[in-house]
């Protein structure tokens, strides 16, 4: 049979409003209704929700339920499947039904307090617009006066969200998006008839990385952010498309700004990515971009002082001063849109001649340059990476060092509703097993940091895990130090046959890749080594040619510069203490001779350079962010703002000034657009990729232990001290309480506190006792204290030691 | 006159220590149990469905066909759940059973259990009546240590425990999935059906509810066949059952009568109406069934002629009142119960309870105006049929039946300016020929 009959005898015949129409089984009729234009009105109906029919605002006439006969009474249609030969009669024909909806509505609305005028979801309310379309003009319980039922205006259900009673409905949306889709089922309904109400648990917070999600299909006003409460009218906002700039996932958002300020962001609607459904990161984490601390102009460094200066005068003294600080290394972080990602590669390559350009700002390793280059650039749907789609449809998926609640939100619900409703088993190799494994259904493989080689490379051999070529694996970025790990996944994704990606947690992470900010990597991922793939790409920037070895990875970079082998630095959005040693890195900056920097706001690298550049935010340009499928998510700009140029605008001017100086070429490219074009024009490469290069033989030995000491294993937190959720702090009251994980045995000899000590520096946290975390790996969150692990404790996968704090 | 009654479930309730399993395996029981045990678990469920036995919890479905539902190749276990959540306003005759004879419905659940072969039975039993839950237990006790149920019942190689769960005061957990919900100890509150309790009920399992009176008819149609039960009652509502008179009789009190007796011949043997006066109106099956009046006294109360007065037979709690009742007043007592037990789920239900206590206020206090009985009835109108289970659906039944046969009675209240009736005389302890 082919697809097309498959699909054929699949379909069901009905006839609504007097329209026959064919849908696949099992369609429920509302939604059948709306293949025929008729838009039946609901509340507690929700396409991505289980049916509830509890708010029965959607009945309609079944005159014929397609077995000859009709149903007595209106009929739920946002709980009844189409049925071969059935009959309905909505609103637009049928007087039972349009009485029924208008009796309900009317029903809606006697404890409703109708302060719309006040009311945030007033102007885009489900309640409003549907009591306007199907309900009466008059109130007859206000006419004669009955007696609403009153709550207390809004209480707190978490810092975040504002609950008012009153205005709920009792669609129960919240409350089942909470259980069935976050998996976090902290909000309830509690007590009956009208006094029914949303409520919270006394000792188990509203914690929830999703629960934002909450107010967006709150069909009334009752769900609220402290954050947007009172803040604007939705018919005052303008509406731009955009994506997630917090995470790889290239999630859908809405930006909605009034008079250049964004106002607030909601999920957009992406079937294929984030469905309807973003973090509190996203939505709510867009503050940073109005910070007393944001650049606005040019600043040069004169005197020991920086001072104003013109974008010519800046890009003048910025080529100036590279050009007499001997060679430079490029560090563009890790979360440039593409078209920037590119202009670093090639400013790198073009304007300074070198390779020495590294995007990853973090903890990084030889081995991963090599599985980037290898396995990563270039893997997309097409060419056998897995998607969103397959990871819903796998068999079982595994991931490696990857820990999706807190990195990879909408790889999260994916995988959760994966697992929920197709029953797709998740393991996890970890140190532990976390609640976003339990929620996802999952089985963890215990690895300790810097193990995770032997535990893959065993898992050939583990009869329970099965692996084939309806499953995935993703490798998180952790993964990167830990020795042979990256290796072993490509190994083991090559013998199964499953699909394999590598999940960053900054979302320009991959275009990054893409764009060849990587010591070892040109554009479209061609290999440096490759002489026609160095031909190829000196053709498309129009040079005569490029260095031919690889130039030096981020570490690399920051100790030429300690050694004086390189003498200018030009960095991104880099942040110290993200980086792999935040002391040499600050050493570095100070030991430099000449640092161009390119923020957004000012930070440890601004206040040490010589040249500032305020660059563009997201929202003040236009972009394309590259999420770990491989899927290219281009986004316009939100704002038109003169203040800020985009990075690849800054580096096309410093360029230019240093070809007049007689050092390189100009980029060909000045705007993000053009950019973007010269991009795809450049294209992919389609020669001969490199590939992964067997570790030199196990160094596993480098695990510690002995002499007290415990492996650090670490990661960040979805919210945590990360500065691009500064001046939210409603979300930030959400995160969650940082705390120190050790076994139980371990716990028995520490007390209620412990004080970790590593050799960068100690850190005091709570202990949590942590089931089946192994007795020499303690656990803490990467970057919820002070300066980070990095910058206050030890490198993750090292040892630390444990003291009880008050011994 | 007394011959028309039918004594069966009733029977033994005025013995010493009724309850006792001395006493009720002293009149026979247990006998049909060890009889059934011999049978083939099909067909006990044939003998029931030839019994004509229909649910005795109000909506009259026939029990063996209900039974026959349960998918025997669904490889869940089968569960029997008995509904003793009994809490229809005028409904007493589950808990004086559960009280007075207590092992007929235990010997009930262990036949009809082997009959779906179910190996587990729950007894859901309404919260407030502690007294009986204690009961109850009692009995259930007992009959493990007689061996009526535990491992390898009487040697049948069957086994059976029961749960005796105890509700915590929700008149919702009467309808069955909500029931099902609580007892899985979630919230009070109906499931969407489909899937119905005989494919997925409780733990997703396929389950059988049923009303205690239905279950502790069991034991009698195994002992004296399909045929001796069906020889009773009228057509189509075979048997015998319980009828609760309430109110305003001489001697109130459970009657167990062939269905299809009528209320004049029930009221003759509760001693007529309280003395010196007169019916005026009453339930035939609770305060969720349209109320009747005088002149429907000769209606068989079977499940037919009480639909064809316009009414239902509901769980034949029969509440008399006489001509000293407020209509409008008890009405609204009603209403305020619906009110109050309606569990939010669905907004006709939740909103319009809340709003039609108040119109019913209003009238009762005589500050209403005459166009409120039309906002009433077409309230009435939005909710019935409109509600997510039957609880909505209920509440309406007073209030439309009310005005259709006393609507002089409430506009007498708005031209009175107040309630025409003492509230007094209605009450039992108003001197006689109070009005």
């Amino acid at each position: 049979m082919t697809s097309a009959e498959i699909e054929k005898t699949d379909l069901v015949t009905l006839t609504i409003d007097g329209v026959q129409i064919s849908v696949p089984a099992g369609t429920l009729v509302i939604r059948a209704a709306e293949q025929i234009g008729v838009q039946v009105p609901r509340f507690c109906d929700h396409p991505l929700l289980d049916p509830v029919g509890a708010c029965r605002q959607c009945l309609v006439d079944v005159p014929d339920a397609g077995n000859g006969r009709p149903m007595p009474k209106p009929q739920a249609s946002c709980t009844i499947p189409v049925a071969e030969g059935m009959v309905v009669n909505t609103q637009a024909t049928s007087q039972v039904a349009d009485k029924a909806q208008h009796g309900i509505m009317e029903f809606l609305l006697i404890n409703h307090p109708l302060d719309c005028p006040m009311c945030d979801k007033g102007g885009e309310c489900p309640l409003q617009n549907q009591a306007m379309s199907n309900g009466y003009g008059e109130s007859r319980f206000s006419a004669s006066g009955g007696v609403k039922r009153t709550f207390p205006k809004p209480i707190n259900i978490s810092a975040q969200i504002l609950l008012d009673r009153e205005r709920c409905i009792l669609c129960a949306r919240c409350t089942r998006f909470s259980e069935q889709i976050a998996g976090d089922p902290f909000i309830e309904m509690v007590e009956r008839g009208a006094l029914q109400q949303v409520g919270i648990y006394e000792k188990e917070p509203f914690e929830s990385y999703f629960s934002g999600n909450t107010i967006q299909i709150c069909p009334v006003g009752a769900l609220t952010s402290a954050d947007y409460r009172f803040r604007s009218r939705p018919y005052d906002l303008v509406s731009t498309p955009s994506i997630a700039e917090h995470d790889a996932c290239g999630a859908a958002v809405r930006v909605d700004h009034r008079r250049g300020r964004v106002m607030r962001r909601l999920s957009g609607d992406d079937p294929d990515v984030n469905e309807e459904w973003i973090t509190d990161k996203d939505r709510f984490a867009f503050w940073y971009l109005f910070g007393d601390d944001r650049l606005s102009y040019p600043q040069i460094r004169e005197d020991g002082e920086l001072r104003p200066a013109s974008w010519p005068e800046a890009f003048a003294v910025a080529a100036r001063g590279l050009a007499d600080a001997g060679a430079v290394g490029v560090l563009p972080g890790g979360r440039l849109t593409a078209e920037d990602a590119f202009a670093y590669s090639t400013f790198a390559r073009v304007a300074l001649g070198t390779n020495d350009v590294d995007f990853r700002a973090r903890p990084h390793s030889q081995e991963e340059a090599d599985f980037l280059a290898a396995e990563v650039v270039l893997r997309t749907d097409d060419n056998g990476g897995p998607t969103y789609a397959d990871l819903e449809a796998a068999n079982s998926v595994i991931l490696v060092g990857l820990e999706p609640e807190d990195e990879a939100g909408s790889i999260f619900l994916r995988l959760r509703k994966a697992n929920s409703k197709r029953r797709t088993r998740i393991w996890s190799v970890a140190p532990y097993a976390t609640n976003g494994l339990h929620k996802m259904g999952g089985t963890l493989i215990p690895a300790r940091p810097g193990a995770e080689a032997s535990v893959v490379n065993g898992l050939t051999h583990d009869t329970d895990v099965e692996l084939d070529s309806a499953s995935v694996i993703l490798v998180g970025e952790r993964m990167a130090t830990s020795p042979g790990a990256l290796t072993a996944v490509a190994r083991l994704a090559r013998t199964s046959g499953a699909k394999l990606a590598w999940v960053p947690r900054r979302a320009g992470d991959r275009g990054a890749v893409e764009t060849g900010c990587l010591p070892n990597l040109l554009p479209g991922g061609r290999p440096v080594t490759d002489a026609s793939a160095r031909v190829d790409a000196a053709t498309a920037w129009g040079v005569a040619g490029l260095p031919d070895r690889p130039g030096r990875d981020a570490d690399a970079i920051i100790a030429a510069v300690g050694s004086g082998d390189l003498g200018g630095l030009v960095v991104g959005g880099v942040d110290p203490d993200d980086t792999a040693d935040p002391a040499a890195f600050r050493a570095a900056l100070d030991a430099a001779k000449f640092v161009v920097a390119l923020e957004l706001r000012q930070t440890d690298v601004t206040r040490v350079a010589d040249v500032v550049f305020p660059v563009a935010p997201v929202t003040d340009k236009p972009g394309t962010f590259v999420n770990w499928e491989g899927r290219a998510r281009e986004f316009p700009a939100v704002f038109v703002n003169p203040n800020a140029l985009p990075d690849a605008r800054v580096l096309a001017g410093v360029a230019e000034e240093l070809s007049a100086l007689g050092q390189g070429a100009a980029l060909g490219f000045r705007t993000s657009g053009e950019a973007h074009a010269r991009m795809v024009e450049m294209g992919p490469w389609d020669g001969e990729r490199t590939s992964l290069p067997e570790p030199a033989a196990s160094s596993s030995s480098a695990v510690v232990g002995g002499d007290g000491e415990v492996a650090l294993a670490t990661w960040k937190l979805l919210l945590d001290n990360g500065t691009m959720q500064d001046g939210e702090k409603y979300l930030r009251a959400t995160a969650r309480t940082p705390v120190c994980r050790v076994s139980a045995a371990v716990a028995q000899t520490l007390g209620a506190m412990v004080t970790l000590e590593g050799d960068r520096g100690s850190v005091t946290l709570p202990v949590e006792v942590t089931d089946d975390l192994a007795d020499d790996v303690v656990w803490v969150p990467a970057n919820s204290t002070g300066n980070g692990v990095l910058a206050d404790l030890a490198s993750p996968g090292s040892g630390v030691r444990l003291k009880g704090a008050d011994q | 006159m007394a011959d028309t009654l039918t004594p069966v479930l009733t029977a033994d309730w005025a013995d010493e220590q009724s309850w006792k399993l001395a006493t009720y395996e002293r009149n026979g029981g247990y006998r049909a149990l060890r009889t059934a045990l011999r049978m083939a678990p099909d067909d006990i469920i044939t003998a029931v469905k030839d019994s004509g036995l229909r649910g005795r919890g109000g909506a009259g479905f026939p029990t063996g066909m209900k039974w026959g539902f349960i998918p025997q190749d669904n490889p869940n276990p089968k569960y029997l759940v008995v509904n003793a959540d009994e809490s229809e306003p005028g409904t007493c005759k589950d808990i004086p059973l559960m009280m007075a004879s207590p092992h007929t419905l235990v010997e009930g659940v262990v036949i009809s259990s082997f009959a779906i072969r179910a190996n587990r039975a729950f007894i859901y039993i309404r919260g407030e009546v502690v007294h009986v839950v204690r009961r109850v237990q009692a009995a259930v006790a007992e009959a493990y240590a007689a061996g009526h149920l535990g491992r390898n019942i009487h040697g049948s190689g069957y086994d059976l425990d029961v749960v005796v769960h105890a509700g915590a005061g929700a008149y919702i957990c009467g309808e069955e999935t909500a029931l099902l919900e609580g007892l899985e100890g979630r919230r009070g509150q109906p499931r969407l059906r489909p899937p119905f309790p005989a494919v997925a009920g409780l733990y997703a399992s396929p389950t059988v509810i049923n009303n205690v009176e239905s279950i502790a008819s069991v034991p009698s149609i195994v002992g004296n066949g399909a045929e001796w039960f069906a020889s009773m009652g009228t057509e189509k509502s075979k048997g015998f059952g319980i009828f609760s008179l309430s109110g305003h009789v001489a001697n109130p009190g459970q009657y167990e009568a062939p269905l299809g007796v009528t209320l004049r011949t029930l009221i003759d043997l509760a001693g007529g109406v309280r003395h010196g006066h007169e019916l005026k109106f009453w339930t035939p099956g609770g305060s969720s069934t349209p109320i009747l009046t005088a002149e429907h006294l000769d209606v068989p109360l079977d499940f037919e002629a009480v639909a064809g007065a316009g009414s239902m037979l509901g769980t034949r709690a029969l509440q008399i009142f006489d001509e000293t009742t407020c209509v409008v007043r008890s009405v609204l007592r009603w209403t305020e119960f619906y009110k109050h037990e309606s569990c939010g789920k669905c907004t006709p239900c939740r909103e319009g309870t809340y709003w039609l206590v108040q119109v019913l206020t209003k009238l009762e206090n005589g500050t209403g105006q005459e166009k409120d009985l039309g906002v009433l009835l077409d309230q009435c109108d939005n909710i019935l049929g409109r509600a997510f289970c039957a609880l909505g659906d209920g509440a309406t039944s007073p209030i439309t039946s009310s005005i259709e046969y006393f609507r002089d009675e409430y506009l007498q209240h708005l031209t009175n300016g107040g309630c025409p009736f003492d509230p007094v005389a209605s009450t039992l302890f108003a001197a006689e020929g109070a009005r």
